[in-house]
Protein backbone atom coordinates (compact mmCIF):
# COMPACT_ATOMS: atom_id res chain seq x y z
CA UNK A 1 0.00 0.00 0.00
CA UNK A 2 1.21 3.39 -0.41
CA UNK A 3 1.60 5.59 2.72
CA UNK A 4 3.00 9.29 2.55
CA UNK A 5 5.08 9.75 6.18
CA UNK A 6 5.89 13.01 7.24
CA UNK A 7 9.30 12.90 9.27
CA UNK A 8 11.51 15.50 10.48
CA UNK A 9 9.30 18.05 8.26
CA UNK A 10 9.71 16.46 5.09
CA UNK A 11 6.55 14.21 3.74
CA UNK A 12 7.92 11.15 1.87
CA UNK A 13 5.69 8.92 -0.24
CA UNK A 14 6.39 4.93 0.43
CA UNK A 15 5.19 1.69 -1.22
CA UNK A 16 4.76 -0.23 1.93
CA UNK A 17 3.66 -3.65 3.31
CA UNK A 18 0.91 -3.17 5.63
CA UNK A 19 3.01 -5.03 8.55
CA UNK A 20 5.95 -2.47 8.60
CA UNK A 21 6.32 -1.20 11.76
CA UNK A 22 6.96 2.23 11.68
CA UNK A 23 10.70 1.57 12.75
CA UNK A 24 11.57 -0.95 9.94
CA UNK A 25 9.76 2.21 7.62
CA UNK A 26 12.10 4.49 9.56
CA UNK A 27 15.03 2.61 9.27
CA UNK A 28 14.68 0.22 6.26
CA UNK A 29 12.78 2.40 3.89
CA UNK A 30 14.02 6.20 4.93
CA UNK A 31 17.40 5.39 5.79
CA UNK A 32 16.95 6.66 9.07
CA UNK A 33 19.23 4.62 10.78
CA UNK A 34 19.41 6.53 14.49
CA UNK A 35 16.21 4.91 15.35
CA UNK A 36 17.75 1.73 16.55
CA UNK A 37 15.98 -1.65 17.07
CA UNK A 38 17.11 -3.37 20.50
CA UNK A 39 13.78 -5.51 21.60
CA UNK A 40 11.15 -4.90 19.16
CA UNK A 41 8.40 -5.38 21.27
CA UNK A 42 8.62 -2.23 23.70
CA UNK A 43 10.51 -3.38 26.46
CA UNK A 44 13.95 -0.80 25.84
CA UNK A 45 12.79 1.94 24.36
CA UNK A 46 15.60 2.39 22.02
CA UNK A 47 13.55 3.17 18.93
CA UNK A 48 11.69 6.18 20.42
CA UNK A 49 10.42 8.60 18.40
CA UNK A 50 8.45 11.70 18.82
CA UNK A 51 4.69 11.21 17.27
CA UNK A 52 3.23 15.28 17.64
CA UNK A 53 6.01 15.69 19.92
CA UNK A 54 4.81 13.01 22.22
CA UNK A 55 7.30 10.28 22.59
CA UNK A 56 6.39 6.34 21.63
CA UNK A 57 8.24 3.56 20.73
CA UNK A 58 8.22 2.97 17.03
CA UNK A 59 8.87 -0.67 16.86
CA UNK A 60 5.28 -0.81 18.69
CA UNK A 61 3.58 0.72 15.88
CA UNK A 62 2.68 0.18 12.03
CA UNK A 63 3.44 3.14 9.64
CA UNK A 64 -0.10 2.74 8.21
CA UNK A 65 -1.09 4.46 11.40
CA UNK A 66 0.31 7.61 11.10
CA UNK A 67 -0.45 8.96 7.63
CA UNK A 68 -1.27 12.28 9.29
CA UNK A 69 1.53 12.48 11.93
CA UNK A 70 4.40 14.54 12.15
CA UNK A 71 7.16 12.06 13.79
CA UNK A 72 10.46 13.19 14.85
CA UNK A 73 13.69 10.91 14.71
CA UNK A 74 17.32 11.77 16.11
CA UNK A 75 18.33 12.88 12.96
CA UNK A 76 15.37 15.63 13.34
CA UNK A 77 16.54 16.83 16.32
CA UNK A 78 19.66 18.93 15.62
CA UNK A 79 22.77 18.02 12.93
CA UNK A 80 25.64 16.30 14.11
CA UNK A 81 27.86 19.08 13.55
CA UNK A 82 25.41 21.67 15.62
CA UNK A 83 24.21 19.33 18.56
CA UNK A 84 21.45 20.46 20.81
CA UNK A 85 21.32 21.09 24.37
CA UNK A 86 20.76 17.63 25.72
CA UNK A 87 22.98 15.98 22.87
CA UNK A 88 26.08 18.27 23.97
CA UNK A 89 25.07 17.56 27.90
CA UNK A 90 25.20 13.72 26.95
CA UNK A 91 28.85 13.98 25.35
CA UNK A 92 30.00 16.23 28.93
CA UNK A 93 28.48 13.73 31.14
CA UNK A 94 29.47 10.85 29.37
CA UNK A 95 25.76 9.74 29.23
CA UNK A 96 26.70 6.37 27.28
CA UNK A 97 29.41 3.46 26.88
CA UNK A 98 28.58 1.52 23.35
CA UNK A 99 25.94 4.06 22.05
CA UNK A 100 23.02 2.02 21.21
CA UNK A 101 20.52 3.21 23.55
CA UNK A 102 21.40 6.83 23.27
CA UNK A 103 19.57 8.09 20.17
CA UNK A 104 16.15 6.59 22.27
CA UNK A 105 17.63 8.39 25.30
CA UNK A 106 18.04 11.72 23.69
CA UNK A 107 15.09 11.25 22.25
CA UNK A 108 12.70 9.97 24.92
CA UNK A 109 14.88 12.76 27.03
CA UNK A 110 13.23 15.38 24.68
CA UNK A 111 9.42 14.41 25.27
CA UNK A 112 10.23 13.77 28.94
CA UNK A 113 11.12 17.80 29.27
CA UNK A 114 8.18 19.05 27.42
CA UNK A 115 5.86 16.35 30.14
CA UNK A 116 7.72 18.08 32.41
CA UNK A 117 7.25 21.38 31.20
CA UNK A 118 3.71 20.44 30.61
CA UNK A 119 3.35 19.91 34.35
CA UNK A 120 2.85 16.56 33.74
CA UNK A 121 2.95 14.72 37.39
CA UNK A 122 4.80 11.74 37.38
CA UNK A 123 4.46 8.13 40.14
CA UNK A 124 7.12 9.89 42.39
CA UNK A 125 6.08 13.45 42.42
CA UNK A 126 4.98 14.47 45.87
CA UNK A 127 2.57 17.17 44.47
CA UNK A 128 0.39 16.65 42.00
CA UNK A 129 -1.30 19.98 41.43
CA UNK A 130 2.32 21.93 41.62
CA UNK A 131 4.98 22.73 39.17
CA UNK A 132 7.24 19.66 37.94
CA UNK A 133 10.67 19.78 39.75
CA UNK A 134 12.90 17.50 38.42
CA UNK A 135 15.41 15.70 40.22
CA UNK A 136 17.14 12.60 40.40
CA UNK A 137 14.38 10.11 41.21
CA UNK A 138 12.15 11.83 39.03
CA UNK A 139 14.37 11.32 36.18
CA UNK A 140 14.65 7.99 36.62
CA UNK A 141 11.05 7.39 36.66
CA UNK A 142 10.39 9.33 34.12
CA UNK A 143 12.86 7.65 31.74
CA UNK A 144 11.69 4.26 33.39
CA UNK A 145 10.99 2.85 29.26
CA UNK A 146 14.96 3.31 28.44
CA UNK A 147 16.75 0.78 29.26
CA UNK A 148 20.84 1.30 28.82
CA UNK A 149 22.85 -2.45 28.57
CA UNK A 150 25.87 -0.56 29.57
CA UNK A 151 24.71 0.71 32.79
CA UNK A 152 25.63 4.33 31.73
CA UNK A 153 22.62 5.40 34.04
CA UNK A 154 24.74 7.91 36.17
CA UNK A 155 25.91 9.82 33.42
CA UNK A 156 22.18 10.02 31.30
CA UNK A 157 20.40 11.34 34.67
CA UNK A 158 23.57 14.38 34.97
CA UNK A 159 23.14 15.25 31.39
CA UNK A 160 19.12 15.34 31.49
CA UNK A 161 18.82 17.14 34.43
CA UNK A 162 21.96 19.71 33.21
CA UNK A 163 19.93 20.48 30.47
CA UNK A 164 16.62 20.87 32.42
CA UNK A 165 18.54 23.24 34.93
CA UNK A 166 19.83 25.47 32.00
CA UNK A 167 16.30 25.73 30.57
CA UNK A 168 14.92 26.61 34.25
CA UNK A 169 17.83 29.59 34.30
CA UNK A 170 17.32 30.76 30.54
CA UNK A 171 13.06 30.81 30.38
CA UNK A 172 12.78 33.41 33.16
CA UNK A 173 14.92 35.98 31.96
CA UNK A 174 13.72 35.64 28.71
CA UNK A 175 10.16 36.38 30.46
CA UNK A 176 11.39 39.16 31.75
CA UNK A 177 12.59 40.96 28.43
CA UNK B 1 9.46 -7.92 8.85
CA UNK B 2 8.22 -9.79 11.95
CA UNK B 3 4.08 -10.09 11.78
CA UNK B 4 1.99 -12.26 10.21
CA UNK B 5 0.28 -11.03 6.68
CA UNK B 6 -2.81 -9.02 7.23
CA UNK B 7 -4.92 -6.39 5.46
CA UNK B 8 -5.10 -2.78 6.92
CA UNK B 9 -8.03 -0.75 6.89
CA UNK B 10 -9.08 2.72 8.28
CA UNK B 11 -12.53 3.12 8.31
CA UNK B 12 -14.24 6.14 9.44
CA UNK B 13 -17.77 5.68 10.88
CA UNK B 14 -18.67 3.11 13.66
CA UNK B 15 -21.44 1.69 10.92
CA UNK B 16 -18.25 0.95 8.30
CA UNK B 17 -16.05 -0.79 10.78
CA UNK B 18 -18.59 -3.26 12.84
CA UNK B 19 -19.09 -4.36 9.07
CA UNK B 20 -15.88 -4.91 8.35
CA UNK B 21 -15.73 -6.93 11.36
CA UNK B 22 -18.78 -8.86 10.90
CA UNK B 23 -17.65 -9.82 7.21
CA UNK B 24 -14.50 -11.31 8.21
CA UNK B 25 -16.17 -13.65 10.63
CA UNK B 26 -14.10 -13.66 13.50
CA UNK B 27 -10.89 -13.07 11.14
CA UNK B 28 -10.64 -9.60 11.76
CA UNK B 29 -9.26 -7.56 14.87
CA UNK B 30 -9.49 -3.67 15.78
CA UNK B 31 -6.05 -1.84 16.25
CA UNK B 32 -6.15 1.10 19.11
CA UNK B 33 -3.07 2.27 20.18
CA UNK B 34 -1.81 -1.57 19.22
CA UNK B 35 0.66 -1.62 22.68
CA UNK B 36 -0.62 -5.24 23.29
CA UNK B 37 -1.72 -6.33 19.82
CA UNK B 38 1.14 -5.94 17.77
CA UNK B 39 3.19 -7.57 20.84
CA UNK B 40 0.89 -10.32 20.54
CA UNK B 41 1.00 -10.88 16.82
CA UNK B 42 4.84 -11.00 16.48
CA UNK B 43 4.59 -13.83 18.78
CA UNK B 44 1.82 -15.31 16.81
CA UNK B 45 -0.67 -15.67 19.93
CA UNK B 46 -3.19 -13.87 17.13
CA UNK B 47 -2.69 -13.66 13.57
CA UNK B 48 -5.94 -11.81 12.34
CA UNK B 49 -6.33 -11.22 8.13
CA UNK B 50 -7.42 -7.80 8.92
CA UNK B 51 -6.64 -5.00 11.02
CA UNK B 52 -8.87 -2.28 11.25
CA UNK B 53 -7.81 1.03 13.02
CA UNK B 54 -9.97 2.89 14.93
CA UNK B 55 -8.14 6.20 14.56
CA UNK B 56 -10.37 8.21 12.13
CA UNK B 57 -13.71 7.25 14.20
CA UNK B 58 -14.96 10.18 15.72
CA UNK B 59 -16.49 10.39 18.88
CA UNK B 60 -13.47 7.82 20.66
CA UNK B 61 -11.75 9.60 22.38
CA UNK B 62 -13.04 12.43 25.17
CA UNK B 63 -13.02 12.20 29.27
CA UNK B 64 -16.97 13.82 30.39
CA UNK B 65 -17.00 14.55 34.13
CA UNK B 66 -20.94 15.68 33.92
CA UNK B 67 -23.12 15.59 37.18
CA UNK B 68 -24.27 11.92 37.30
CA UNK B 69 -21.14 9.69 35.32
CA UNK B 70 -17.90 10.41 34.55
CA UNK B 71 -17.69 9.00 30.88
CA UNK B 72 -14.58 7.98 28.89
CA UNK B 73 -14.31 7.42 25.06
CA UNK B 74 -12.41 4.13 24.26
CA UNK B 75 -9.96 5.70 22.60
CA UNK B 76 -8.87 7.55 25.26
CA UNK B 77 -5.01 6.66 26.45
CA UNK B 78 -3.69 6.39 29.57
CA UNK B 79 -1.67 9.88 29.47
CA UNK B 80 -5.13 11.70 29.05
CA UNK B 81 -6.29 10.38 31.79
CA UNK B 82 -3.30 11.01 33.80
CA UNK B 83 -3.44 14.63 32.61
CA UNK B 84 -7.14 15.33 33.51
CA UNK B 85 -7.38 17.85 36.54
CA UNK B 86 -10.97 17.02 36.42
CA UNK B 87 -10.70 12.97 36.92
CA UNK B 88 -8.17 13.59 39.46
CA UNK B 89 -10.90 15.30 41.47
CA UNK B 90 -14.17 13.50 40.90
CA UNK B 91 -12.52 9.55 40.70
CA UNK B 92 -8.47 9.84 42.13
CA UNK B 93 -8.46 6.08 42.09
CA UNK B 94 -8.14 6.08 38.62
CA UNK B 95 -5.18 7.93 38.10
CA UNK B 96 -4.01 6.39 41.02
CA UNK B 97 -4.02 2.80 39.70
CA UNK B 98 -3.32 3.90 35.82
CA UNK B 99 -0.02 5.71 37.02
CA UNK B 100 1.57 1.78 37.42
CA UNK B 101 0.79 1.17 34.01
CA UNK B 102 3.87 0.10 31.73
CA UNK B 103 6.18 3.10 30.76
CA UNK B 104 5.99 6.59 29.64
CA UNK B 105 6.33 5.81 25.70
CA UNK B 106 3.22 3.23 26.39
CA UNK B 107 1.48 5.27 27.96
CA UNK B 108 0.90 7.70 25.51
CA UNK B 109 0.00 5.24 22.72
CA UNK B 110 -2.09 2.64 24.79
CA UNK B 111 -6.05 3.38 25.29
CA UNK B 112 -8.46 1.68 27.66
CA UNK B 113 -10.71 0.34 25.41
CA UNK B 114 -7.72 -1.81 23.91
CA UNK B 115 -6.97 -2.64 27.70
CA UNK B 116 -10.58 -3.31 28.19
CA UNK B 117 -10.25 -5.98 25.66
CA UNK B 118 -7.10 -7.16 26.27
CA UNK B 119 -8.23 -8.43 29.43
CA UNK B 120 -4.87 -9.08 30.70
CA UNK B 121 -5.61 -9.76 34.25
CA UNK B 122 -2.23 -7.52 35.58
CA UNK B 123 -3.87 -4.79 34.23
CA UNK B 124 -5.02 -2.19 36.33
CA UNK B 125 -7.86 -0.44 34.17
CA UNK B 126 -10.44 -3.32 33.92
CA UNK B 127 -9.88 -3.77 37.88
CA UNK B 128 -10.75 -0.21 38.25
CA UNK B 129 -13.92 -0.14 36.45
CA UNK B 130 -15.05 -3.87 37.64
CA UNK B 131 -14.39 -2.17 41.63
CA UNK B 132 -16.35 0.77 40.15
CA UNK B 133 -19.18 -1.06 39.26
CA UNK B 134 -18.56 0.68 35.30
CA UNK B 135 -20.79 0.11 32.73
CA UNK B 136 -18.72 -0.62 29.05
CA UNK B 137 -20.79 0.90 25.70
CA UNK B 138 -19.94 -1.55 23.01
CA UNK B 139 -21.22 -1.37 19.15
CA UNK B 140 -21.36 -4.11 16.92
CA UNK B 141 -23.16 -4.65 13.41
CA UNK B 142 -26.62 -5.63 15.27
CA UNK B 143 -26.92 -2.61 17.15
CA UNK B 144 -25.83 -1.24 20.62
CA UNK B 145 -25.95 -2.70 24.25
CA UNK B 146 -24.33 -2.33 27.58
CA UNK B 147 -22.01 -4.64 29.42
CA UNK B 148 -21.34 -4.67 32.98
CA UNK B 149 -17.89 -4.44 33.25
CA UNK B 150 -17.03 -7.68 35.50
CA UNK B 151 -19.44 -9.37 32.91
CA UNK B 152 -17.07 -8.12 29.95
CA UNK B 153 -13.95 -9.83 31.87
CA UNK B 154 -14.73 -13.50 31.10
CA UNK B 155 -11.03 -15.12 31.84
CA UNK B 156 -7.32 -14.40 31.33
CA UNK B 157 -7.26 -12.23 27.93
CA UNK B 158 -10.88 -13.30 27.46
CA UNK B 159 -14.17 -11.16 27.17
CA UNK B 160 -17.56 -11.97 25.77
CA UNK B 161 -17.31 -9.49 22.98
CA UNK B 162 -18.92 -10.75 20.07
CA UNK B 163 -16.75 -10.72 17.22
CA UNK B 164 -17.87 -7.76 15.36
CA UNK B 165 -18.21 -5.45 18.71
CA UNK B 166 -16.02 -1.94 19.34
CA UNK B 167 -15.92 -0.82 22.96
CA UNK B 168 -16.83 2.70 22.32
CA UNK B 169 -17.15 3.88 25.79
CA UNK B 170 -16.60 3.12 29.75
CA UNK B 171 -19.43 4.96 32.01
CA UNK B 172 -18.30 5.02 35.93
CA UNK B 173 -20.97 6.28 38.47
CA UNK B 174 -19.97 9.62 40.36
CA UNK B 175 -18.70 9.27 44.01
CA UNK B 176 -20.47 10.88 46.81
CA UNK B 177 -18.66 13.60 48.60
CA UNK B 178 -15.40 11.74 50.77
CA UNK B 179 -15.62 8.21 49.75
CA UNK B 180 -12.07 7.17 50.51
CA UNK B 181 -10.29 4.73 48.01
CA UNK B 182 -7.07 2.52 47.93
CA UNK B 183 -4.66 1.32 45.37
CA UNK B 184 -1.12 -0.49 45.97
CA UNK B 185 0.92 -2.45 43.74
CA UNK B 186 3.84 -4.85 43.43
CA UNK B 187 5.58 -5.17 40.47
CA UNK B 188 9.34 -6.59 39.44
CA UNK B 189 10.05 -2.67 38.55
CA UNK B 190 7.32 0.06 38.78
CA UNK B 191 5.81 0.17 35.67
CA UNK B 192 6.17 -3.75 34.48
CA UNK B 193 2.94 -6.03 34.67
CA UNK B 194 1.56 -6.41 38.55
CA UNK B 195 2.58 -9.55 40.30
CA UNK B 196 -0.43 -8.69 42.44
CA UNK B 197 -2.41 -5.69 43.41
CA UNK B 198 -5.49 -4.74 45.48
CA UNK B 199 -7.64 -1.48 44.93
CA UNK B 200 -10.70 -0.18 47.83
CA UNK B 201 -13.00 2.38 48.06
CA UNK B 202 -15.70 2.89 51.11
CA UNK B 203 -17.36 5.74 52.58
CA UNK B 204 -17.72 6.73 55.86
CA UNK B 205 -21.35 6.50 57.94
CA UNK B 206 -20.41 8.69 61.10
CA UNK B 207 -17.04 6.61 62.70
CA UNK B 208 -18.44 3.55 60.74
CA UNK B 209 -17.27 1.72 57.11
CA UNK B 210 -19.90 1.45 55.03
CA UNK B 211 -20.38 0.52 50.57
CA UNK B 212 -17.17 -1.09 50.80
CA UNK B 213 -15.62 -2.89 47.78
CA UNK B 214 -12.58 -4.37 47.41
CA UNK B 215 -10.82 -5.80 44.13
CA UNK B 216 -7.81 -7.79 43.16
CA UNK B 217 -5.98 -8.25 40.29
CA UNK B 218 -2.24 -9.68 39.15
CA UNK B 219 -2.89 -12.40 41.64
CA UNK B 220 -5.98 -13.82 40.03
CA UNK B 221 -6.92 -15.15 36.58
CA UNK B 222 -9.11 -12.32 36.44
CA UNK B 223 -10.03 -8.91 37.89
CA UNK B 224 -12.53 -9.56 40.73
CA UNK B 225 -14.22 -8.03 43.80
CA UNK B 226 -13.61 -9.80 47.39
CA UNK B 227 -16.91 -9.77 49.38
CA UNK B 228 -15.11 -11.53 52.25
CA UNK B 229 -13.04 -8.70 52.55
CA UNK B 230 -15.90 -6.23 52.22
CA UNK B 231 -17.73 -7.69 55.03
CA UNK B 232 -15.14 -7.50 56.96
CA UNK B 233 -14.88 -4.03 56.56
CA UNK B 234 -18.24 -2.66 56.71
CA UNK B 235 -20.17 -1.62 59.78
CA UNK B 236 -16.17 -1.26 61.57
CA UNK B 237 -14.23 1.67 62.46
CA UNK B 238 -11.16 2.21 59.85
CA UNK B 239 -8.06 0.89 61.99
CA UNK B 240 -5.35 -1.15 62.05
CA UNK B 241 -7.79 -4.30 63.66
CA UNK B 242 -10.77 -3.62 60.79
CA UNK B 243 -7.96 -3.53 58.40
CA UNK B 244 -6.23 -6.76 59.02
CA UNK B 245 -9.72 -8.63 59.10
CA UNK B 246 -10.10 -7.53 55.91
CA UNK B 247 -6.59 -8.31 54.71
CA UNK B 248 -6.94 -12.18 56.25
CA UNK B 249 -10.09 -12.34 54.27
CA UNK B 250 -8.84 -11.53 51.25
CA UNK B 251 -5.81 -13.58 51.46
CA UNK B 252 -8.26 -16.11 52.30
CA UNK B 253 -10.77 -15.79 49.76
CA UNK B 254 -8.94 -15.85 46.19
CA UNK B 255 -7.68 -18.19 44.51
CA UNK B 256 -3.93 -17.08 43.75
CA UNK B 257 -2.54 -17.93 39.76
CA UNK B 258 0.72 -19.75 39.64
CA UNK B 259 3.72 -18.63 37.18
CA UNK B 260 7.14 -18.07 36.73
CA UNK B 261 7.09 -14.95 38.34
CA UNK B 262 6.01 -15.74 41.73
CA UNK B 263 4.30 -18.44 43.23
CA UNK B 264 0.42 -18.84 44.91
CA UNK B 265 1.28 -18.88 47.89
CA UNK B 266 3.20 -15.87 47.93
CA UNK B 267 0.63 -14.32 45.69
CA UNK B 268 -1.78 -15.05 48.88
CA UNK B 269 0.60 -13.70 51.47
CA UNK B 270 1.40 -10.47 48.71
CA UNK B 271 -2.52 -9.67 48.84
CA UNK B 272 -2.75 -9.40 52.50
CA UNK B 273 0.04 -6.97 52.75
CA UNK B 274 -0.81 -4.50 50.11
CA UNK B 275 -4.73 -4.03 51.09
CA UNK B 276 -3.44 -3.92 54.70
CA UNK B 277 -1.06 -0.96 53.48
CA UNK B 278 -3.66 0.62 51.14
CA UNK B 279 -6.53 1.16 53.51
CA UNK B 280 -3.62 2.20 55.78
CA UNK B 281 -3.13 4.42 53.70
CA UNK B 282 -6.41 5.66 52.71
CA UNK B 283 -6.94 6.78 56.70
CA UNK B 284 -3.57 8.58 56.36
CA UNK B 285 -4.46 10.59 53.29
CA UNK B 286 -7.45 11.79 54.88
CA UNK B 287 -5.61 13.26 58.30
CA UNK B 288 -3.27 14.63 55.45
CA UNK B 289 -5.87 16.67 53.67
CA UNK B 290 -8.18 17.41 56.96
CA UNK B 291 -4.51 19.34 58.12
C1 LIG C 1 6.29 -3.23 27.74
C2 LIG C 1 4.82 -3.12 28.03
C3 LIG C 1 4.39 -3.01 29.35
C4 LIG C 1 3.03 -2.89 29.66
N1 LIG C 1 2.66 -2.79 30.97
C5 LIG C 1 1.34 -2.66 31.27
C6 LIG C 1 0.90 -2.54 32.63
O1 LIG C 1 1.70 -2.50 33.56
N2 LIG C 1 -0.43 -2.46 32.85
C7 LIG C 1 -1.36 -2.46 31.83
O2 LIG C 1 -2.55 -2.34 32.09
N3 LIG C 1 -0.97 -2.57 30.56
C8 LIG C 1 0.35 -2.68 30.25
N4 LIG C 1 0.72 -2.80 28.94
C9 LIG C 1 -0.34 -2.86 27.91
C10 LIG C 1 -0.78 -1.49 27.45
O3 LIG C 1 -1.38 -0.77 28.50
C11 LIG C 1 -1.75 -1.59 26.27
O4 LIG C 1 -1.74 -0.33 25.71
C12 LIG C 1 -3.19 -1.94 26.54
O5 LIG C 1 -3.34 -3.10 27.27
C13 LIG C 1 -3.93 -2.16 25.23
O6 LIG C 1 -4.28 -0.98 24.67
P1 LIG C 1 -4.02 -0.67 23.13
O7 LIG C 1 -4.81 0.54 22.83
O8 LIG C 1 -2.59 -0.60 22.87
O9 LIG C 1 -4.73 -1.91 22.42
P2 LIG C 1 -4.33 -2.73 21.12
O10 LIG C 1 -3.00 -3.35 21.29
O11 LIG C 1 -4.56 -1.91 19.92
O12 LIG C 1 -5.46 -3.85 21.20
C14 LIG C 1 -5.48 -4.83 22.22
C15 LIG C 1 -6.67 -5.74 22.01
O13 LIG C 1 -7.88 -5.03 22.20
C16 LIG C 1 -8.68 -5.02 21.03
N5 LIG C 1 -9.29 -3.69 20.99
C17 LIG C 1 -8.63 -2.50 21.05
N6 LIG C 1 -9.50 -1.48 21.11
C18 LIG C 1 -10.74 -2.03 21.09
C19 LIG C 1 -12.06 -1.49 21.13
N7 LIG C 1 -12.29 -0.17 21.23
N8 LIG C 1 -13.11 -2.35 21.09
C20 LIG C 1 -12.89 -3.69 21.00
N9 LIG C 1 -11.67 -4.25 20.97
C21 LIG C 1 -10.60 -3.44 21.01
C22 LIG C 1 -7.76 -5.37 19.90
O14 LIG C 1 -8.44 -6.01 18.86
C23 LIG C 1 -6.78 -6.30 20.60
O15 LIG C 1 -7.31 -7.59 20.69
C24 LIG C 1 2.07 -2.90 28.61
C25 LIG C 1 2.49 -2.99 27.27
C26 LIG C 1 3.85 -3.10 26.97
C27 LIG C 1 4.28 -3.20 25.55
S1 LIG D 1 13.00 -1.73 20.03
FE1 LIG D 1 11.19 -0.64 20.47
S2 LIG D 1 11.14 -0.71 22.61
FE2 LIG D 1 12.83 -1.98 22.17
S1 LIG E 1 25.31 3.03 26.06
FE1 LIG E 1 25.33 0.94 25.59
S2 LIG E 1 23.27 0.41 25.85
FE2 LIG E 1 23.33 2.39 26.66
Amino acid sequence: MEITLTVNGRAQALELDPRTTLLDALRDHLQLTGTKKGCDHGQCGACTILLNGRRINACLTLAAMHEADEIATIEGLAPPDDPGALQAAFLHHDGFQCGYCTPGQIVSATGMLEEARAGWPSHVSPNLEAEVALDRSEVAERMSGNLCRCAAYTGIVEAILETAEQERDVEPREAAE
Amino acid sequence: MKLPAFDYACPETLDEATALLAEAGGDAKVIAGGQSLLPFMAFRLAAPSLLVDLRKIAGLDGIEVADGEIRLGAMVRWRDILDSAALARALPLLPAAIGHVAHYQIRNRGTLGGSLAHADPASEFPCIAVLCGASVDVVGAGGHRTIPADELIAGPMETTLEDDEIIVAVRFPRWPEGRRWAFDEFALRHGDLAIAAVAAAYDMDGPHIAHARVAVMGATDTPQRVPPAEDALNGRAPDDDTFGAAAAAASAAIEPTEDLHAGAAYRRALVGTLLRRALAESCAREREAAE
